[in-house]
This record gives C-alpha cells, sequence and structure tokens, in this order.
C-alpha cells in the first residue's frame, strides 16, 4: 500500500456531523422559536453533499453549526476527528472556507486584492503578502477560470464572475471544508451550471469535501453526492440524490405537485406542475 | 496584481512626507509678520546647528515660538482626527464615520470641559491636573461612540443611516450639555471657550503634557496598525471577516479604545475640529487605494497636511484677525459630507 493510499483511505471520513441539534431563543427563559433536531451525516474528501430544503427548514442553522460560527446545543460536528467549534477563528479559516450569499464591500476593491484576502489566516503579524501568497491567488483565480478578471474593480464584474471570485478567495485558504450558503441565489440559469460544475471539478481534483446549501432541488440532484433533505428543522432524509428523491416526500416538504425521473446517470430530474 | 510591498509602502509615505515639510514651510513663512523664504531656510539651518542664539529675537519669538509650536500642534490633531475617522468607518462599516459627524468629539470636548471645571477642586498637583483633561475627553468620547454604536444598531445589526442620525442627534444633545456647562462659567472664560470648541490651535498644550500626548498618540496609532488587515476584511462584513480567521472581539476592542483615545487627545487641545476624518481618509483611498495598511500611515501624514493648511488659512484669510480652524474645515468637509450622502443613496 502506497503512502498516499494510507494517508486517505477510500472509507476516510473527513466530516463528520454527528448527532447535532440547536435551538434559537429570542432571550433564554422564552420557549426557543426555532429548533434544529438531531442531525447526522458523514462526507469524505471530494464529496459533496447538499443540505436541501425550503425556506426557514434550518439550512443556514446546519451550515453555522457546521462551520463552527453556532455552538450546537447536543452532538457535535468533527472536521478529520477535531470539533470545529473549538477551532480558533485563524486555524479555522486555514481549514473551512465559507462562501456567503453576498459579499458586499464598502469601498471598491480589485479583484486580486480580494482574493489575496483569502490568504488572510496564514498572514503572520505585520508582514505583507509573500511571493507564495500572490501564486497561491493567482492559481485560485486559474482554477475558476477567472484570470482575466485580476486588474478588474469587483464592484464592475458581472453577478457570475464575482460569485466565481469569491469562489477563488474560499480556494486560496486552502481549505479542508468549502461550504457554500445558497450560491447560485443571484445567478442566471447558466452562470448557475457553470458554477456547480466547477464545484464538482474542484471537488474532485483539489479533494474538497463541499457542503451547499440551497433550495435548487435539480441543482442539488444533478451535483451532489449525498442529499440532506430538511423540513421545518427535521432531518428527514439524507442519502444519495437517486434515494432521497422521491415524489411523495418533496411534495410534502416543497409543498407543491411534482414529478421525479431518473435519467440516465442516476441522477434524478424533478419538474414541478402547475395547476394552470 | 500590484501586492504591498515594504518598499511601496515607503514611496507612498514619503511623497506626502515631502508635501508635509513644504506645506510647513509656507505655513511657517505665511502669516500677519512677513518672513522671506531665504531668511526661513538660513535661520532653520542655524537652529539645526545649535546656534540659534545668533537669529535676532523677534525673528525667533514668531517663527519658533509661535508658528512652529502651533504647526506641529495641527500635525498632531491632523494626523489623529484623520486616522480616528479612517479606524470608525473600518469599525463601523460606514464610510461617513467621522469623530466629528458622529458626535464623538462632541462627548470629548463635554469631557474635557468636566475635567477643566473638576480639576481645581480636587486639590492635586497642577502637573497632574493637566493630565485631566486629555482623560476626561478620552472618556468622553469612548461613551459616546458606545452609546451611538448601540443606539445605531437595529435588530442586531449596524444600520447605516441610523448610526448617523444617533450620531448627530448625540453630537447636538451634547453641545446643549456643553452649553449649559458654559452658562455656569465666569464670562471672561467663556469667550475663550467658545473659540476652542469650534477649534483652535492658537493655545499649545505646555511642553510636559506634549511629550505625553505625543507618546500616547504613537502608542494608540501602532496599536491600531496592528489590526489593519483585519480591518480590510471587516470591510466586507462582520460574518466575512470571522470566516477569514479575524478575532473580531479583539480587534474591536483595540479599534475602539485606540480611535477614542485618539480623537480625546485631539479635542482636549484643539477642540472639535470637524470633517477632517471624513476628507482625508476619503481622498488617500482616491490617491492610493483602500488598503488600510497604506492607508493608516498615509492618512495620518495627509490629515497632518489638511489641518496645517487649513490652519494657515484661518490665520492669513483676514488677517490680522483669525477665524477658528474648525470653521475652515467644515467649509470644506459638510458640502463633502453631502456630496458622499447622495453619492450613497442614488
Amino acid at each position: 500500500m502506497s503512502a498516499t493510499a494510507a494517508r486517505f483511505p477510500a472509507t476516510d471520513v473527513r466530516l463528520s456531523v454527528e448527532q447535532v441539534s440547536y435551538a434559537y431563543a429570542a432571550n433564554p427563559s422564552q420557549a426557543p422559536l426555532f429548533t434544529l433536531e438531531a442531525t447526522s451525516f458523514q462526507a469524505r474528501p471530494g464529496e459533496i453533499v447538499a443540505i436541501l430544503g425550503p425556506n426557514a427548514s434550518g439550512k443556514s442553522t446546519l451550515l453555522k453549526l457546521i462551520s463552527g460560527a453556532l455552538a450546537p446545543l447536543s452532538g457535535r460536528v468533527l472536521l478529520n476527528g477535531f470539533p470545529t467549534h473549538s477551532l480558533d477563528p485563524r486555524g479555522r479559516a486555514r481549514r473551512i472556507a465559507v462562501v456567503q450569499q453576498e459579499s458586499r464591500l464598502l469601498f471598491p476593491a480589485r479583484v486580486w486584492e480580494f482574493v489575496l484576502q483569502g490568504r488572510h489566516p496564514y498572514s503572520r503579524g505585520l508582514a505583507f503578502e509573500s511571493e507564495e501568497d500572490v501564486l497561491i491567488a493567482k492559481n485560485a483565480l486559474a482554477q475558476v477560470g477567472a484570470v482575466a478578471l485580476n486588474d478588474r474593480w469587483l464592484d464592475q464584474i458581472s453577478g457570475g464572475e464575482k460569485q466565481r471570485v469569491i469562489l477563488a478567495r474560499a480556494l486560496a485558504q486552502q481549505p479542508l471544508l468549502l461550504l457554500l450558503d445558497e450560491p447560485t441565489l443571484h445567478l442566471d440559469i447558466g452562470a448557475q451550471v457553470d458554477l456547480l460544475e466547477a464545484l464538482q471539478r474542484l471537488a474532485r481534483q483539489n479533494r474538497y469535501t463541499v457542503v451547499v446549501v440551497t433550495h435548487e432541488l435539480n441543482l442539488a440532484g444533478g451535483y451532489s453526492d449525498q442529499v440532506v433533505l430538511l423540513h421545518r428543522g427535521k432531518s428527514l432524509r439524507v442519502g444519495p440524490p437517486a434515494s432521497v428523491y422521491q415524489r411523495e416526500l418533496l411534495e410534502q416538504v416543497f409543498q407543491t405537485a411534482l414529478t421525479v425521473e431518473m435519467g440516465g446517470s442516476g441522477r434524478p430530474r424533478v419538474s414541478i406542475l402547475s395547476d394552470s | 496584481m500590484q501586492p504591498l510591498t515594504l518598499g511601496r509602502l515607503f514611496a507612498r509615505c514619503a511623497v506626502l512626507g515631502v508635501v508635509l515639510l513644504l506645506v510647513t514651510l509656507v505655513a511657517l513663512k505665511l502669516g500677519a509678520v512677513p518672513v522671506s523664504l531665504y531668511g526661513l531656510g538660513r535661520d532653520l539651518i542655524r537652529v539645526a546647528m545649535g546656534k540659534s542664539s545668533e537669529l535676532a529675537s523677534e525673528y525667533r519669538l514668531i517663527v519658533f515660538d509661535i508658528r512652529l509650536p502651533r504647526i506641529l500642534l495641527g500635525i498632531f490633531v491632523g494626523a489623529s482626527l484623520s486616522v480616528a475617522g479612517a479606524s470608525f468607518q473600518a469599525l463601523l462599516r460606514n464610510p461617513l464615520a467621522d469623530p466629528y459627524v458622529l458626535g464623538v468629539s462632541s462627548g470629548a470636548a463635554l469631557g474635557a470641559i468636566f475635567a477643566l471645571i473638576a480639576a481645581p477642586h480636587l486639590g492635586v498637583a497642577p502637573a497632574v491636573a493637566a493630565l485631566f483633561t486629555p482623560l476626561g475627553a478620552f472618556l468622553g468620547a469612548a461613551t459616546t461612540i458606545a452609546a451611538v454604536y448601540f443606539l445605531g444598531r437595529r435588530q442586531g445589526a449596524i444600520d447605516s443611516g441610523t448610526l448617523l442620525l444617533a450620531g448627530i442627534i448625540s453630537a447636538s444633545f451634547l453641545s446643549a450639555l456643553i452649553m449649559l456647562l458654559m452658562t455656569t462659567l465666569p464670562s471672561s472664560n467663556v469667550r475663550g471657550m467658545a473659540f476652542w470648541l469650534m477649534g483652535d490651535l492658537s493655545t499649545p498644550p505646555p511642553r510636559s503634557l506634549q511629550w505625553f500626548l505625543g507618546v500616547v498618540f504613537f502608542i494608540a496609532t501602532g496599536a491600531i496598525y496592528t489590526t489593519a488587515a483585519d480591518l480590510n476584511l471587516l470591510l466586507a462584513g462582520e460574518q466575512e471577516a470571522i470566516h477569514l480567521g479575524v478575532d473580531l472581539g479583539r480587534v474591536r476592542l483595540v479599534v475602539y479604545i485606540a480611535a477614542s483615545v485618539l480623537t480625546g487627545l485631539a479635542v482636549s487641545v484643539s477642540g472639535a475640529i470637524g470633517y477632517v476624518g471624513l476628507l482625508v481618509p476619503h481622498a488617500i483611498r482616491l490617491l492610493f487605494g483602500g488598503d488600510y495598511r497604506v492607508l493608516l500611515p498615509t492618512t495620518a501624514l495627509g490629515g497632518a497636511i489638511a489641518v496645517v493648511i487649513a490652519d494657515t488659512l484661518a490665520r492669513t484669510v483676514v488677517a490680522p484677525t483669525e477665524l477658528s480652524v474648525g470653521a475652515v474645515t467644515a467649509m470644506a468637509g459638510a458640502p463633502f459630507f453631502i456630496y458622499l450622502l447622495r453619492r450613497r443613496l442614488t
């Protein structure tokens, strides 16, 4: 057995979410306004997990628990065996990159400046970015196919281009785990497919574990290896898209009539049936 | 791609350093009593060589005992206010933040006046009592910014418009308190104090206090500079900054205290000079970009240049009468504030 195979055996679990729950309350003495009931799943390097559900199903809460931004009420989230919540901010940022729905800048910045920010968790004291940092940032831009944007202003590029640049900054963090919160929210359909194909390629090549929060049934079904289906704070089903995508289940969760067909590649396709 | 290097940083500071030097020379020359540039250069060399006794005493009095201390004070005040302004802009994520607009300067002024009134009654040595004014100003600044910060929040997040309103309302409330305090003072003090409130560089603090203020200035500015890279990320959002490894609690605390200290120092020696902390960082951003690792030192130099120019104008435009330097900066800054506000609304 080679050294590489020993370090990354096929069954190697990178992210382990174990019976994690959470409760939001306006103040501690009151009944919680929202709860996330015990949720579990595991993900290996190179795998894409989609957290799927309608609005207010607990998707973003689960993502925050995974990123360590929130402490779980019970259960734990382990990244390579360490609880993510107990990592210090810099250590967490070296292992986990989070791509948020919106990235709004107060003052204009160039694309390359923005991508270099991904090197911040590796900075030492007051030292400026090293040549290595610059190289890593350039590579990150190349990996998302955005080298041409290098010197453009961030507020003068399209939504799809901006989403790529934000992804590049996350790659510059050289994370083990890549978390994306509704990354396709403001993208047109072509840019959505581009982004997910890029994600799939990156997950395979760089051995990232990717967790994507989305309510887009077909994007989750078409690109993920596992789906965690959430509904009103409960995890209803966890598994490969083909096993989770059952018509009655999805109709109940998304409150609409729909059909599910299995494609040739074992990928489910969902069509929404309108009444009219 | 042009990542920041130490060389680039120094080059930018050097450019502004030279400008500051030139502005200082011109400011030494201009005034009610004319001084030739040639004579000024000759005298400066004499002073540098330790032969200041060879100077004509009248000259020495005007240039080195009146104008130079005033210019140095302007440099110190301008640098403090600009760094404080740039820091508040990142801390509150609001490009319109400025110690004056947010009411922090008024808070500092109120604290300073309290200290001035209280100090003689406490029976401490004059050297210690002199420290009360900057301390009172710092406490006033820190309290005000904390109040504005909490009043400016809506549903847990800072709301830009609410924050500005909270600042402006706090400023007017604090000004009312200052007016109230001033009516209790003997009338001979009131005119001087009213002039000081508008911003006044004509009375530099005693030499012992100058050293103290200088040291504190460098400590506070240095402390803010250690968070420069974090402030860059904070501008993209608090959540994003956390995800990129910023220790938000520590950065906030450091910048909050240090920026309040800088505002307190500046106000305690010069009153409320407005809009410098707004104008200068924006001008520097246009010149050198928004990276706080460049912005903080260059904005300090830029603020020094701006206040020395403003004060020279205040001294000379209607000479021999003097304008208040705060009036000059407000005349430039208030229209600029409106311009920024309009641009953000569209």
